[in-house]
């Protein structure tokens, strides 16, 4: 059995920044990583993010996510880097299993840090299976990675951030965008974004969804359907679009089925977007060794994800004995830089979800 | 077309043409794509069908999380063609069932 002081589950942000403070504390570190590349869903944003320096505001992405990982490439005596590796279980006695190329390996950590993100959540309607229904990440993905576009003509469900995020590079790749729609009555999303779509010339529509996608093998259109203030459907209030791509993009959830297995207290956290694990102010669950940090915490943001990664990994390398001159003071600044992320109106939702989750006060 | 040639950020340096067959047809995508992106950008949205409903399923989350993608590559079913990167003479084709156990 492979042991190690640290494994991290997830090479995202969160992972990466984990990866990165843990071992410049002397910790050695194993990161594990599905993909075939690090950088998780940093590696499609090619958009200039907002926040503070600290958490690289104005540089795109992509670019963070390469910045990271070089960062690691130069502490390769304490951190190892495995690609294409999925972790599969995470046991009582504390083995984690990993599928690594076609390789079944068992590893024995004495800390593991659980950093896996997210999944898009879906939407219910009718025909909602056919091909050409695609979430917002994948559309992305297609877009940004692979240089493929979805198709010639989107609705977007779904107007926060992402949707107009991904509406905007959908006009960058020359992709016609029929329409933003949203249940809510307002668009939730930041308002720079939606002005730079509307002057673009496509609508936002909110108090809609989408009740039908149309076509056989594939999408060939979609009705839509304004909503009362009770978000009932409004009878004679249907329209069609015509339409090759329905984009979904309400929202996340976090990916969480390790900590389950593991034994975690999970509770329910609407505002969190989803079931999130119980944790401290160290971000250890109510398992031992077990650390979380990022989407999986609760949904918010790269930079978020990335403070959060270098306080677990901070955290467990000192609960292992690895402590520099500066680790009390790296834990504050990480809490500092949370907390002033978590500020304003946005934050106010975030941290009325945190209150339900934390086990010190 | 679906290929993106010109974009106001991006570039998108296309690798090796690389040859491939879904359903015996010859189809051809370049290094760097998923199997998922290369039969996309060929005009293949449908990659199988329902093991019970018979309907069609395309890919919906193109970062393996939701299973929607299941083709057999190679002989092997089950495979998520949205996260395999496509390699020169695969063999792809659509799934209609659960797919053997090997
Ligand atoms: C369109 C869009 C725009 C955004 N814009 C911004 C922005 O402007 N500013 C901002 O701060 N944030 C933004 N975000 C949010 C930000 O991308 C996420 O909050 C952040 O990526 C979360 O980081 P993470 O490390 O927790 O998860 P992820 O980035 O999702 O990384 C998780 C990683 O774990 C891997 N993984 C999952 N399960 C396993 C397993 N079992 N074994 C091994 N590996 C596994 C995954 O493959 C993935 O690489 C945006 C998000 C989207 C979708
Ligand atoms: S599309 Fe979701 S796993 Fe491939």
């Amino acid at each position: 059995m492979r042991e190690v002081d640290i494994a991290i589950v997830g090479g995202g942000p969160a992972g990466l920044m984990a990866a990165d403070a843990a071992a410049t504390n002397g910790a050695s570190v194993l990161l594990l990583e599905r993909d075939g590349h690090l950088g998780g869903q940093l590696v499609k944003q090619t958009h200039k993010f907002f926040g503070s320096e600290k958490q690289y505001a104005s540089v795109r992405g992509v670019k963070i996510a390469t910045i990271l990982e070089e960062k690691l490439q130069g502490m390769s005596d304490l951190v190892e880097i495995w690609t294409d590796a999925t972790a599969l279980g995470l046991y009582e006695d504390g083995v984690l299993t990993v599928e690594k190329g076609k390789e079944f390996v068992k590893i024995k950590p004495k800390r593991i840090i659980v950093a896996t993100g997210a999944s898009e959540k879906f939407l219910t309607f009718v025909n909602n299976d056919l091909p050409g229904i695609y979430g917002a990440g994948a559309v992305q993905t297609l877009m940004n990675v692979n240089g493929v576009r979805p198709g010639q003509r989107v609705l977007m469900v779904g107007a926060g951030n992402i949707g107009l995020i991904v509406s905007y590079q959908l006009l960058q790749a020359g992709v016609e965008v029929a329409a933003i729609i949203d249940a809510a009555p307002t668009i939730g999303g930041y308002l720079v974004h939606a002005s730079k779509i509307r002057r673009a010339g496509v609508p936002i529509i909110t108090s809609h969804t989408v009740t039908r996608a149309y076509g056989k093998e594939a999408v060939e259109g979609a009705t839509i359907v304004a909503l009362d203030e009770k978000w009932q459907p409004l009878p004679g209030t249907e329209q069609e679009l015509d339409v090759d791509v329905i984009c979904i993009s309400v929202g996340l959830s976090p990916l969480a089925e390790l900590l389950w297995q593991a034994g975690c207290e999970m509770r329910y956290v609407p505002q969190l977007g989803g079931h999130v694990p119980v944790r401290d102010h160290h971000l250890k669950t109510t398992v031992d060794e077990v650390y979380i940090a990022g989407d999986l915490t609760g949904i918010e943001e790269a930079s978020s994800a990335m403070v959060e990664g270098r306080l677990a990994g901070l955290a467990a390398a000192s609960s292992l004995g690895f402590k520099s001159d500066s680790l009390e003071a790296d834990i504050l600044d990480c809490k500092e830089q949370l907390k002033s992320l978590r500020s304003g109106p946005v934050g106010d939702h975030i941290n009325q979800g945190m209150a339900q989750v934390m086990l010190d006060k | 077309m679906l290929r993106i040639e010109e974009h106001p950020i991006l570039t998108f340096e296309k690798g090796k043409l690389v040859t491939f067959t879904f359903d015996g047809k010859e189809l051809q995508g370049y290094e760097g794509d998923t199997i998922a992106s290369a039969l996309h950008a060929a005009g293949v949205k449908v990659m199988g069908h329902h093991h019970v409903s018979g309907r069609p399923r395309g890919f919906y989350c193109a970062i393996g999380n939701c299973g929607s993608c299941l083709m057999i590559v190679n002989g092997e079913p089950n495979i998520r063609v949205c996260v395999v990167p496509l390699e020169e003479g695969m063999v792809v084709e659509t799934q209609n069932n659960r797919g053997d156990l090997l």
